[in-house]
């Protein structure tokens, strides 16, 4: 077998590989308790918060506008709990040990981790339907307005998912996982917002907070529901998960070391 | 092949090990002993690729571990300490899950798996979720994960730890059955599990390398190397005449069966002045044995040798 067939195998064994894990942790909310709770609470929730508190039929506009706006706000909690357990239980139960020696690199479990965790979310996000079914029903909404607002809610539970997922990785509790990583999430989330914002202008860093106001998760996702798909906003939430993955995979590299 | 060159790990000042070189050849199954804490798993997991070593390199099948992890990872079967699995899944699903990503689909993977369920006897739990299993169960689940590909290279960390004496003994059957054309490393403590499935015993102490060899070496370093031990009800004045002949270093009697035991002095062969004397003595024995030397007896005065030497540190 030349070089460059040989490469070619060793690519299909990586691309396999990764479809082995991806799968796996797929399977896994299928077969867990916690997943299905997920899915069942960010329903109920949605619904809920909609209807009561977003006044969806009060405010008589054919929008889904009180539907999405909650949306940061049930991801804060419900994303880091779906995924504090991504490397905390593989770390508790020894299973790290067993990933990281089978032929796969850390940045393919890294990502078919994320993957799969972000595709069961996003299911989840599309079982929320008979919202813009109803809507559609009870009058003529713009639908592109609601695309887009699918779209930014998708990409905002990503962001939320890859800064959970990385710190999960810190720990073998799944409950500080959980914590640091709602602290973590809350502090981009309103990154723009006075309650970050004043103490840090307070300390005469009014660079930092310019820049932290530009971090804000909330700012652009909000930006991106008005039905504005900019290619700034939708850059903004790939790079945040680009840059939580790598960083997840550098601390998993850095474990090995120490 | 398995092969460590001053392979060592480092945490601050600790040497967990240290300068360890290893050559395990197609044929040879390595037993790694040592007391806790003396760096075995650590060792393993340099092999394996979960750690990463702080000197020297390991090369499995000539692939090194560091520089080439995947083509390294996949010419080898680990089981690591504990035989960890996700405990959610069903036993076929994990091991089609191991089957998956190592790449073997199809007929392949399904025959292999087919194989493995059959020679750890896991037909019984298939469908059962692993968690839900007993300890023996999850170690044999762990080790078909580690077999499946058929890799030419194994590392079983305490392979038999947990399993009843019949799995124990199936499991050698198994490793000796692997071993002939595979290198396989495997840490113990059963030091009776060296002489059912090993062909090479290395002894590892404070994190270094103390001994190695076969396990006939190894028990020519016991001072039971060629000792002779009997029973016998009445033998006190053959064994005062016993001490006293030049060539016999010691005479020892065990306080719990009474088992004498005559030791040798260096390079000294007695068994025939031993069954002479008791001839002349007209002792009755009931049972009359030449030591091969005890694996024991070497382990507890290699690694006694070792804790008396200062901490390994910088």
């Amino acid at each position: 077998m030349n070089a460059r067939a040989s490469a070619a195998v060793d690519r299909a064994g990586r691309g396999r590989a990764f479809r082995g894990v991806f799968l796996r942790e797929l399977h896994g909310y299928l077969i867990t308790p916690v997943a299905w709770l997920f899915v069942v609470i960010f329903l109920l929730s949605a619904g809920a918060f909609t209807f009561y508190l977003g006044a969806f039929f009060e405010r008589g506009q054919a929008d889904l506008d009180p539907f999405f706006r909650f949306h940061p706000w049930l991801y804060l909690v419900l994303v880091p709990a779906l995924a504090m357990r991504l490397w905390a239980e593989e770390r508790r139960s020894g299973t790290l040990e067993l990933l990281l020696t089978m032929p796969i690199r850390p940045w393919q479990a890294v990502v078919a981790k994320f993957l799969a965790a972000w595709v069961y979310i996003g299911s989840a996000l599309a079982l929320t339907f008979p919202m813009w079914l109803t809507v559609n029903y009870l009058g003529h909404p713009d639908n592109g307005v609601i695309l887009a607002s699918y779209i930014g809610s998708f990409l905002m539970a990503g962001a939320f998912l890859a800064i959970s997922e990385c710190l999960s990785v810190l720990t073998r509790s799944q409950v500080i996982a959980f914590i640091l990583a709602l602290a973590v999430c809350f502090l981009f989330l309103l990154a723009g917002d006075p309650l970050v914002q004043q103490p840090l202008l307070a300390l005469g860093s009014g660079r930092v907070a310019d820049g932290l106001a530009n971090l804000s998760l909330l700012a652009h996702f909000q930006a991106i529901a008005r039905g504005v798909l900019d290619f700034g906003d939708i850059a903004y939430f790939v790079l945040t998960i680009v840059f939580w993955l790598a960083a997840n995979v550098l601390i998993l590299d850095a474990r090995r070391g120490g | 092949m398995i092969q460590t060159e001053n392979l060592g790990k480092r945490y601050g000042r600790f040497d967990a090990v240290a300068g360890l070189n290893l050559k395990v050849a197609p044929g040879q199954v390595l037993a790694l002993l040592g007391p806790n804490g003396a760096g075995k798993t650590t060792s393993m997991r340099m092999i394996a690729g979960f750690l990463r070593p702080s000197s020297g390199r390991a090369v499995v099948c000539g692939h090194d571990v560091v520089r080439d992890p995947v083509a390294a990872r996949r010419a080898l079967g680990y089981l690591p300490e504990g035989a960890p699995s996700y405990g959610e899944l069903a036993v076929a699903e994990f091991l089609n899950f191991a089957a998956r990503v190592r790449g073997l689909t199809g007929i392949t993977g399904a025959r292999r798996m087919d194989e493995m369920v059959e020679r750890l006897q896991l037909q019984p739990v298939l469908a059962q979720t692993i968690e839900t299993l007993s300890k023996g169960y999850r170690r044999r689940v762990c080790l078909a994960q580690a077999l499946l590909h058929d890799p030419p290279a194994l590392i079983l960390d305490e392979p038999t730890d947990g399993l009843d004496p019949n799995q124990q003994r199936e499991v050698h059957a198994l490793i000796r059955g692997m071993a002939r054309d595979r290198a396989i490393v495997v840490s113990t403590h059963a030091l009776d599990e060296v002489r059912a499935a090993c062909n090479r015993v290395a002894i590892v102490a404070h994190g270094r390398l103390r001994v190695e060899g076969t396990p006939a070496e190894l028990e020519k370093r016991s001072r039971y190397h060629h000792a002779v031990s009997f029973r016998a009800p009445a033998s006190a004045l053959a064994r005062e005449l016993l001490a006293r002949q030049p060539e016999v270093e010691t005479v020892e009697v065990d306080p719990v069966d009474a088992r004498v035991t005559v030791f040798p002095r260096a390079g000294s062969e007695i068994f025939q002045i031993v069954v002479k004397l008791l001839e002349e003595q007209r002792v009755r024995v009931e049972e009359l044995q030449l030591e091969r030397g005890r694996l024991e007896d070497v382990f507890r005065q290699v690694t006694d040798e070792a804790s008396t030497e200062t901490p390994v540190a910088a």
